[in-house]
């Protein structure tokens, strides 16, 4: 469903990724880990098309968002990092703005709307302004326009940053939910999300990618089960006892 | 027909000139200003022509666009840049060309509201006299072409820094320079240093030459086709410019 074939990035002589591939389908939480800086984002906007890819490709449910962009994106719901919205709308507004930008069939708007004001638990301020939410409301705002056409493939860019434990717990409920029928691709920095929702799980590190595998593998590579150790070791020259890669 | 992308971009657009203080602001400042050039008896010099026409009113309009008409244009990219909904927007089934079309179109049907609101001064003259009512049609043209113009190129500018303040300044400045393209001084001090080849083509230029024969009365071909090809170029350029910095 989501096949990312030796994409790279290049912002003049800064290579920010090379040559990452991987694969994803459908009922799939693919996480996509690495530290700040490592090239997450980036290779998340070129898959939603945002960014221009310096080499290699990406397909959403096998069409290239290279040669068929508009296409590609039809499939894809993205939220992008810190959920970026228009502020000066209202909470329904906003999803039925974006309904017909994605080209929603007139007649299944309000009931889509319905359907993910609902999902996403935005029914007490479906009439409010978005700039007066808090930012657990945006953050589900933001999910929600990427749900609002049911997307195939669904990319999410830190979706629980800044989130209280409470909405970090709701989110990851509505991805294992989601997962059933989508194919998910997540960044995250929190370690313990990716064991709670990811079925596999990507690590890069200055813009390469360093490991694939499941949550138990990496899991396994530390004497003490530490996943934190794994990842530190993996991504920093730094050896730890009881990791062996 | 328009597509039902630009059709929402455009509608989402427009209505929100009308959600912020801005778009009140600009229709306060631009009908208060505009009446005021017009009837001062210092500066306007309605009652002192004592003739039944509304050139003292097109007289001023492109000295009011030269300050508002920035201040419409310097949110259309910038803002969308800085908040991070460039992302938003361009990750949608949305070429740039539709996105910088719809915006464009949004912000040229808000400056056509606001030329709309000085339909009092057409009655006040209509009352006072016998106007050529063709003369003043073509005055409004006019001042409609000149303001897409105007926006293209503070479209551009807006396209280029995520700072408002600065593509506020760089539209001022080359908007300046294109209304004063054919003004003898300007021109006198050019052709000290560049062959008359280059000097009339800067005077071909000169967005208030075209806008001044439009408004006297004279629609020719050449003058829409000089507003067209400034439109299409400077929004072609905005389009060049999104795709090369949206990400920065």
């Amino acid at each position: 469903m989501l096949e990312v074939r030796s994409i790279s990035k290049k912002f003049g002589d800064f290579q920010a990724v090379r040559d990452v591939s991987f694969k994803a389908d459908q009922g799939e939480v693919l996480g996509f880990l690495g530290p700040n800086g490592a090239g997450k984002s980036t290779t998340m906007k070129m898959i939603t098309g945002f960014l221009d890819v310096t080499g290699g490709d990406a397909k959403i449910c096998g069409k290239s968002i290279l040669n068929e962009t508009l296409a590609a994106q039809k499939e894809l719901g993205y939220v992008p990092e810190n959920a970026p919205l228009y502020e000066d709308m209202f909470v329904r507004e906003f999803l039925e703005f974006i309904a017909n930008m994605r080209n929603v069939e007139q007649e299944q708007i309000p009931k889509r709307v319905i359907e993910v004001i609902n999902m996403c638990a935005l029914k007490d301020v479906e009439f409010q302004k978005l700039e007066t939410l808090s930012k657990g409301y945006k953050r589900r705002v933001s999910l929600a326009q990427a749900l609002i056409h049911d997307p195939s493939v669904l990319i999410l860019d830190e979706p629980t940053d800044g989130l209280d434990p409470n909405q970090k717990h709701d989110v990851r409920e509505l991805i294992k939910e989601l997962s059933k029928e989508k194919c998910i691709l997540i960044s995250t920095h929190i370690l313990e999300e990716v064991e709670e929702v990811c079925d596999r799980c990507i690590i890069i590190g200055q813009g390469e990618k360093l490991f694939e595998g499941t949550p138990d593998e990496l899991k396994a590579k530390s004497d003490k089960g530490r996943i934190q150790d794994v990842f530190r070791v993996i991504t920093t020259d730094c050896k730890l006892q009881g990791v062996n890669l | 027909m328009m597509d039902r992308t630009v059709k929402h971009l455009f509608m989402k657009e427009f209505s929100s000139y009308f959600k912020t203080p801005l778009g009140y602001v600009f229709l306060v400042i631009f009908l208060f200003g505009i009446g005021y050039l017009t009837f001062e008896p210092g500066r306007g010099s309605f009652f002192y022509m004592r003739e039944a026409s509304m050139s003292s009113f097109f007289r001023y309009i492109p000295w009011m666009f030269l300050f508002l008409i920035p201040a419409v244009s310097m949110r259309l990219w910038s803002d969308e840049r800085k908040a991070g909904t460039i992302e938003l927007l361009l990750t949608m089934p949305v070429t740039i060309r539709q996105a910088v079309i719809a915006k464009f179109l949004a912000s040229w049907a808000f400056i056509g509201i606001a030329l709309a609101g000085t339909f009092p001064m057409i009655f006040t003259i209509v009352y006072l006299g016998n106007p050529d009512l063709g003369v003043v049609f073509l005055g409004y043209l006019a001042s409609f072409f000149m303001a897409g113009a105007l926006l293209a190129v503070g479209g551009f500018f807006s396209a280029l820094t995520k700072n408002q303040v600065v593509s506020f300044i760089l539209t001022v400045c080359v908007s300046f320079m294109l209304i004063m393209a054919g003004s003898p001084p300007i021109l006198d001090f050019i052709s000290t240093f560049l062959p008359k080849f280059f000097v009339d083509l800067f005077e071909s230029l000169s967005v208030l030459n075209h806008f001044d024969s439009i408004e006297r009365g004279v629609l020719s071909l050449s003058n829409i086709w000089f507003f067209t090809v400034m439109i299409t170029c400077w929004l072609y350029g905005s389009m060049i410019l999104l795709n090369e910095n949206k990400a920065n």
